[in-house]
């Protein structure tokens, strides 16, 4: 079954049950994201993939990795609404991924084209700044994809983190696969690849992280 | 019988496991009453029981740990055999909690979420305990008691070994 639908103008075919993120790649538009990978279960973390969704004649704000096309949908990716949405939630994780006064990796770029006030929240901030967005990607990667569950969350609110289980990781040394999906880089740049000192669960029980 | 070389720590922790989970079913959806019930027995969730519950339930250990550290009620720290909590709910805040924490705490010399070095005492904060007319609430062992002054305290902790 094929459903048409609208994005940004244009009228694109899509087959039932794709979400609109799907959709929208196949009619070649970009829509911003962080926690979506193609090979991993929506999981609609960060928001930065919200589109507006006209029905009726009514907008409303959808995040587009886990809505389903429908026929007759009118999708706009980009708007002022929109970009305002995408600039704020830039400016909300910002501080979590500040490295020397510069954000880094996608939110760096995303930033920039949203143009976003990266220290808008800074003296607000009252979390440690851990470089990492909670986006889940290593762990759901490790869990759907790989199978290991060598790493996985721990904690709750601010206290939040994602863990390395050292006993499972022995195959960690050849995978490595999360490396690559941190958008923030933070996994290759404070792993030491083999007991992840600073990144397991036991400094995580010893209250350090 | 050369197999029972194993030191017989682990054997008995894994014992304990598999009665529970036997109890339960062996259902994995029932992890979190598995958890609450091994930790109202041990009194608190250690590293070797969580590992244990993962393996025999087939769990994976991350989801195991995401619960275990997720919920208030799970203790990841060992813990004293006398749990001490002071309420700091709104309702015994304004009737003074704060004060009476302070007071607690110089006596045991521990800071809230600290356990006493002989494993005796823990001191704990909660938000709300449902009784705010009896506030400030401080319960020692699951026993409530109402505004206790600090000689009533020093009985409390005395006549707990």
């Amino acid at each position: 079954m094929t459903v048409t639908l609208q994005i940004d103008g244009k009228e694109v075919k899509a087959r039932e049950g794709m979400t609109i993120l799907e959709a929208a790649k196949e009619a070649g538009v970009e829509i911003p994201k962080l926690c979506y990978h193609e090979k991993l279960k929506p999981y609609g973390a960060c928001r930065i993939c919200s589109v507006e969704v006209e029905r009726k004649g009514r907008a409303r704000i959808v995040a587009s990795c886990g809505y389903p096309v429908e026929q007759g949908l009118v999708v706009r990716t980009r708007s002022p609404r929109i970009d305002r949405i995408r600039k704020t939630l830039i400016e909300l994780i910002a501080p979590t991924t500040m490295v020397d006064g510069e954000v880094v990796g996608e939110i760096k770029k995303l930033a920039k084209e949203y143009g976003a006030n990266i220290h808008r929240f800074e003296s607000r901030f009252r979390a440690k700044p851990t470089r990492c967005i909670l986006c889940g990607q290593c762990v759901r990667y490790c869990d759907e994809v790989i199978g290991e569950h060598a790493i996985g969350f721990v904690g709750r609110g601010i206290e939040r983190r994602a863990v390395f289980f050292p006993e499972k990781a022995k195959a960690c040394l050849t995978c490595q696969a999360c490396f690559d999906l941190c958008p923030t880089g933070k996994i290759p740049s404070e792993t030491d690849f083999v007991v992840f000192d600073g990144f397991s669960i036991d400094d995580y029980l010893a209250g350090e992280l | 019988m050369v197999s029972r070389t194993k030191s017989p720590k682990p054997t008995k922790v894994s014992t304990t496991v598999s009665k529970v989970i036997r109890n339960y079913q062996q259902d994995k959806d029932k992890l979190i009453q598995i958890l609450l019930y091994l930790q109202s027995t041990l009194g608190w969730l250690s590293r070797e029981v969580l590992t244990e519950v993962s393996e025999q339930l087939q769990v994976p250990i991350t989801q195991v740990y995401q619960i275990a550290s997720y919920y208030k009620a799970f203790s990841l720290m060992p813990r004293g055999r006398h749990i001490i909590k002071v309420c700091l709910g709104t309702a015994c805040q304004v009737r003074g909690s704060p004060r009476l924490l302070d007071t607690i705490s110089a006596m045991l010399n521990l800071k809230p979420c600290e356990t006493s070095e002989d494993m005796r005492f823990t001191l704990e904060t909660v938000n709300c305990l449902g009784c705010c007319a009896m506030g400030p609430v401080v319960v020692v062992d699951e026993t409530y008691h109402t505004k206790p002054s600090p000689s009533d305290l020093r009985k409390l902790f005395e006549s707990a070994k």
